[in-house]
């Protein structure tokens, strides 16, 4: 069987999904899509389904915070691999930090579950149609998302440490 | 206590029964809430996130080569796969390709860590059915491994093992020498603890056929590793996407039929067979050349250099300081972790430190499955099913 190229998935995407598809690029080789958030579920059905592409195997979910993008703030990245075809997929959908939601893939994958729980832990990402959307890895108490990046590593009230002797 | 009891539809009793946080047989600190029908599991929920220690906010704050100690903590049964893991992933952003030399050394020791992690999985296999000796005598095989990590790198547990672009100093013939006996000696005292419990009745009696999961549900749950390889499907990170040079070498991927835990404790007693092939062949065929890639950003210089040369001192210092900046970049990674894929996705803005770092843990995704695997049977099955599974506490809550 003749390897399944990024072009020529990018192409059947493209046919298939047309304007909902807001860019593509390909970093060290890896198909990446930026992804309009309401038709993210619509295309991972697709390319699960779909007799060539066979995605079905959900490597990892994750989030990202970009604080500099206004109205894009959060991200969330999924990581696909058609195990028959050996080739990834990266998807990304970016979300704005006052509306931050995105459709569960928990209809599809049974490994979306704690992944997406771990998402909306650390970021806040609301995945809608999550049967369990709770915290995971914090507290329950916890009120607010710690990797975001406004969150400082450790307290600024230290005085004991200081970055200026290290130029920095 | 009243409160305890569920009111099921069905008006009967059930109980709810903690196990853990800190059970002695779940070897970790997991909380499973289970419900329980007398002695039937019918329900059981998870809480994990005992030993989080936000790496992955850590990690957005330091240089790149402090992160390695972050990875040795992961799936500390196994560290040296996760450093060359890390290592790895941070040499495919900066473009560097390593000497084949530094592949083989990786190989050799990436293949010593699998057997290790292993080891202690399968031999708690037999403990938690009430077979010690076992465990006890090829745990001392599992320090000869850690002598050998010494011997190269200073460290045992945490290892911090390899730099980036190559490793800290080249094998020496002691090295050498010992990683020879280990292969020389090792097959015998493993062939005996086969015979303790591969074909043992009573260990059969009590393993086969528990916490069986087919093939369709293991993918679906993202299962990586031994435990998607017993379940019946030979996806092995090693095979479909080589990395530090794996294709050069003539190994075998066990899979099982009935992905339950006998098939899990047969598939990765298998490939510590495998494993053992992979390093003698890459000790046997070691090339020569330098251990380390043309790196002067990461690659610490010789200590005599940083003394007599000026730029080498300025290396050292920017090294040290981790004032380097990385080019601006996004990559995903994967290694055959001894659980699975554990994978990194790296963001880098320029900057001295990660953008963003995510670990993908095997253990994390896979014991979501739990539940579902344990469902039906006894309390003693589930304990089993766990070790089986090899859920490592570190690796799970990152």
């Amino acid at each position: 069987m003749a390897q399944l190229s990024n072009g020529h998935l990018l192409n059947a995407i493209q046919d298939k999904f047309g304007n909902a598809i807001l860019g593509a690029e390909e970093p060290n080789g890896l198909l990446t899509l930026n992804v309009n958030p309401e038709k993210l579920l619509e295309l991972v059905r697709f390319l699960y389904n779909h007799e060539e592409f066979r995605f079905q195997f959900l490597t990892d979910i994750c989030g990202a915070h970009f604080p500099d993008q206004k109205g894009a703030e959060l991200a969330s990245i999924y990581h696909l691999h058609s195990l028959e075809n050996n080739i990834r997929i990266r998807i990304k959908c970016f979300l704005s930090a006052d509306h931050p939601f995105v459709d569960s893939l928990t209809p599809l994958f049974a490994a979306a579950n704690w992944q997406e729980r771990e998402t909306f832990d650390f970021y806040g990402i609301i995945f809608n149609g999550h049967p369990n959307l709770k915290r995971i890895l914090n507290v329950d108490e916890m009120d607010y998302h710690p990797l975001r990046k406004e969150y400082p590593l450790e307290d600024q009230t230290r005085t004991d440490k200081n970055d200026s002797y290290f130029g920095r | 206590m009243e409160e305890n009891r569920i009111l099921a539809e069905d008006k009967k009793e059930y109980t709810t029964l903690n196990l853990g946080p800190t059970h002695p047989a779940t070897h970790g600190i997991f909380q499973n809430v289970l419900t329980m029908d007398g002695e039937i599991i019918v329900d059981s929920e998870q809480t994990v996130g005992y030993i989080h220690r936000a790496f992955e906010k850590i990690a957005e704050h330091r240089p790149y080569y402090q992160i390695t100690p972050l990875t040795d903590r992961l799936n500390y049964c196994s560290s040296p796969i996760n450093n060359m893991g890390w290592h790895m992933t941070v040499e495919k952003l900066l473009g560097v390709q390593t000497p084949k030399r530094v592949d083989y050394m990786r190989v050799i020791i990436m293949e010593l860590a699998r057997i290790a992690d292993h080891l202690v999985c399968n031999s708690v296999i037999g403990v938690d059915t009430g077979a010690l000796t076992g465990f006890t005598y090829v745990f001392q095989w599992r320090e000869k491994i850690y002598d050998i990590y010494e011997s190269i790198c200073g460290a045992r547990l945490t290892t911090n093992i390899g730099r980036i672009g190559g490793m800290e100093r080249d094998f020496t013939p002691e090295v050498i020498a010992s990683i020879r006996s280990f292969l020389k000696e090792f097959p015998a005292v493993f062939d005996e603890f086969c015979r303790l419990l591969e074909r043992n009745r009573i260990f059969m009696d009590r393993i086969v056929g528990t916490g069986a999961i087919s093939a369709e549900r293991a993918l679906n749950y993202g299962f990586t590793g031994p435990n998607l390889r017993a379940a019946g499907v030979d996806y092995d990170v090693r095979v479909m996407n080589p990395y530090s040079s794996y294709q050069d070498f003539d190994f075998i991927i066990p899979v099982g039929t009935n992905g339950d835990t006998y098939d899990r404790f047969m598939v990765r007693q298998e490939e510590i067979r495998q494993s053992l092939r992979i390093i003698e062949q890459a000790l046997n065929n070691l090339p020569e050349g330098k251990f380390f890639a043309d790196v002067p950003e990461f690659f610490l210089p010789p200590k005599e250099e940083v003394y007599n040369n000026m730029e080498a001192l300025i290396w050292h210092f920017k090294i040290v300081m981790g004032e380097t900046d990385v080019p601006v970049g996004e990559v995903y990674h994967s290694v055959e972790g001894g659980n699975g894929e554990l994978g990194y996705y790296l963001i880098s803005d320029g900057g001295r430190a990660p953008f963003r770092l995510h670990f993908r843990r095997p253990c994390f995704i896979y014991y979501q499955a739990f539940p579902e695997m344990i469902k039906g049977s006894t309390l003693s099955d589930a304990i089993v099913v766990m070790s089986s599974m090899n859920v490592i506490a570190g690796e799970l809550d990152a």
